[in-house]
């Protein structure tokens, strides 16, 4: 299980306010899709579920147990840059994900552990089709199999919660297309909750069960910092029916969200 | 025609443009000492070739008369001693300290003004202070290149560390790393290539300092006995032992980026040739 909760979170930085009152819970399993503006604090959002940053009021929750404020093996992540290690192969990179847990002085494994390792490493590369290019350097590799040794170095730590800050932002359709595929069954496999942060609205209905549209409500003109985001759709996709199309479903009314 | 910028030589033309300075300089040498030696064959100024190989030869393969040693061998091997003692403490000390500060915002909030004060001492202007607490003998030599050339390398690796991108420390993080594996299994291996580049940086400063340090209280070295023989005037001996200095250094440093990039091809992947 890996329910959750996010109670009446707020992100200040400064007298700027990025977030006001956040405050909605994701049920354990579902792919939870972000969208909103450029600078709305979807991003923000993010790493605050993943601990990269603390909520200035509020708390979060994962089943009903306050989310520790640093990263750790319960949050895997996928960024859309940088999210992989450069002076290792692909085969490395996800060994290394077993290795830092396990051995705590060295980080490395040796004999039977670490062949387990590479067992399992070398099934999560294959998953991810990256078979053929397992020796190689991320430097060797395209955007699209960076991002693919991204998320099969994320699955290694069968993390309950997988976060993607933009994870196909920078590809091409037909590569992102391609990722899509990947990673809905990866995740309805692994059953893991998923929070996807994205400025592409299709890719955003395509993959989640839940798209929640993040904007700020008031603005101030002489003052910007003023007003944060909040939440301003909140789809469900896993209803009955007719698939809702954003701006057919009801906008939340400002004060009920207070 | 084609601009400039976008010229490039083949691997033979490469080689010549690369000689071709080399023989200027000593055919100007050469001109010059001949020239020197016509109007006064007592010149000692811009000895000949020939003489300079005489000396080089009686120096570097007969032993001394007055110690038995082979003059040109003891000397090297005393200032590589105290050169490989001083540099190779400096880089122990740089790669600990720099990736201190670094990733460890506590470290940096303490230390890193520190650092930043102290590598603006000129280390020269201390050395009496080192010969006065150290002596005269090898110690306080040694300390002058580690602190001449320790601060550099730890700012330069401090700055390196907190270059990487901080998703990649996340993304350790979110592996189950702690700090200390973060810093074995991440960082230090991806400074590792930019620690042997400073290294190779730093060799000049090094030497700088070895030899001032030689050259002001010593018995043995390369740096003392150019500055033993200039009493002398002896260009014989000086020219021959510059370019013994500069070709230790100019090996050192191509062992260095031989070693480095053979052994961290991933980090020069995208080097413009």
């Amino acid at each position: 299980m890996s329910t959750i909760t996010v109670e009446n979170v707020w992100a200040e930085f400064g007298d700027q306010i990025v977030i006001e009152n956040l405050d909605f819970e994701v049920k354990s399993g579902a792919f939870l899709s972000v969208v909103g503006p450029s600078g709305c604090g979807k991003s923000t959002f993010l790493r605050m579920v993943l601990g990269q940053d603390r909520p200035s009021r509020g708390r979060l929750l994962l089943d009903g147990k306050p989310l520790p404020d640093e990263p750790d093996a319960d949050r895997g992540v996928v960024f859309q840059r940088y999210s992989v290690f450069p002076h290792l192969t692909v085969l490395g990179n996800v060994v290394l994900a077993y290795e830092l847990g396990q051995s705590r002085f060295l980080g490395k494994l040796f004999g039977a552990a670490k062949r387990r390792a590479k067992e399992r490493a070398e099934e999560l590369i294959v998953a991810v089709g990256l078979g053929a290019h397992r020796d190689k350097h991320p430097s060797a590799l395209s955007g699209g199999m960076q991002q693919r040794l991204a998320i099969a170095q994320a699955l290694a730590k069968d993390p309950k919660v997988l976060l993607l800050d933009e994870p196909f932002g920078a590809l091409d359709p037909g590569t992102r297309a391609q990722m899509h595929a990947l990673i809905k069954p990866l995740w309805e496999q692994a059953g893991m909750t998923v929070i996807m942060v994205t400025h592409d609205l299709k890719e955003a209905f395509n993959l989640g069960t839940r798209v929640v549209a993040f904007d700020k409500v008031r603005h101030d003109p002489q003052a910007p910092g003023r007003y944060g985001a909040r939440v301003t759709y909140d789809l469900d996709l896993t209803r009955e029916g007719a698939v809702p199309v954003l701006g057919f479903a009801r906008p939340i009314p400002l004060m009920a969200a207070q | 025609m084609r601009r400039a910028m976008n010229i490039r030589p083949a691997a033979g033309p490469r080689l010549l443009l690369a000689i071709l300075p080399f023989l200027l300089l000593a055919a100007v040498y050469v001109i010059g000492s001949a020239e020197r030696r016509a109007e006064n064959p007592n010149d000692k100024l811009l000895p000949p070739v020939s003489e300079m190989a005489a000396t080089t030869s009686r120096l570097a393969f007969e032993p001394d008369r007055r110690t038995g040693e082979i003059t040109m061998l003891a000397d090297t091997l005393s200032s590589l001693q105290r050169l490989a003692l001083g540099l190779g403490f400096a880089t122990v000390v740089g790669l600990v300290l720099g990736i201190a500060l670094g990733i460890l915002p506590v470290a940096n909030a303490g230390g890193g003004a520190l650092v930043a004060v102290i590598s603006m001492i000129p280390p020269m202007a201390i050395l009496p202070i080192l010969f006065i607490i150290f002596g005269l003998g090898e110690l306080s030599k040694v300390i002058l290149i580690v602190i001449g050339v320790a601060p550099p390398i730890v700012r330069d690796i401090a700055m390196t560390v907190q270059a990487i991108p901080t998703e990649q420390l996340v993304k350790a993080q979110t592996l189950g790393a702690s700090t200390w594996t973060t810093v074995v299994r991440v960082v230090l291996p991806q400074i590792t290539p930019r620690l042997i580049e400073v290294v190779r940086l730093q060799l000049g400063p090094a030497f700088l300092f070895l030899i001032a340090a030689e050259a002001i209280a010593s018995d043995s070295g390369l740096g003392y006995r150019i500055f033993l023989v200039r009493r002398y005037l002896a260009m014989d001996v000086i020219l021959p032992y510059v370019a013994w200095i500069t070709l230790i250094a100019f090996t050192l440093d191509l062992l260095l980026a031989k070693l480095s990039r053979k052994a961290f091809p991933w980090a020069y992947v995208g080097e413009r040739r």
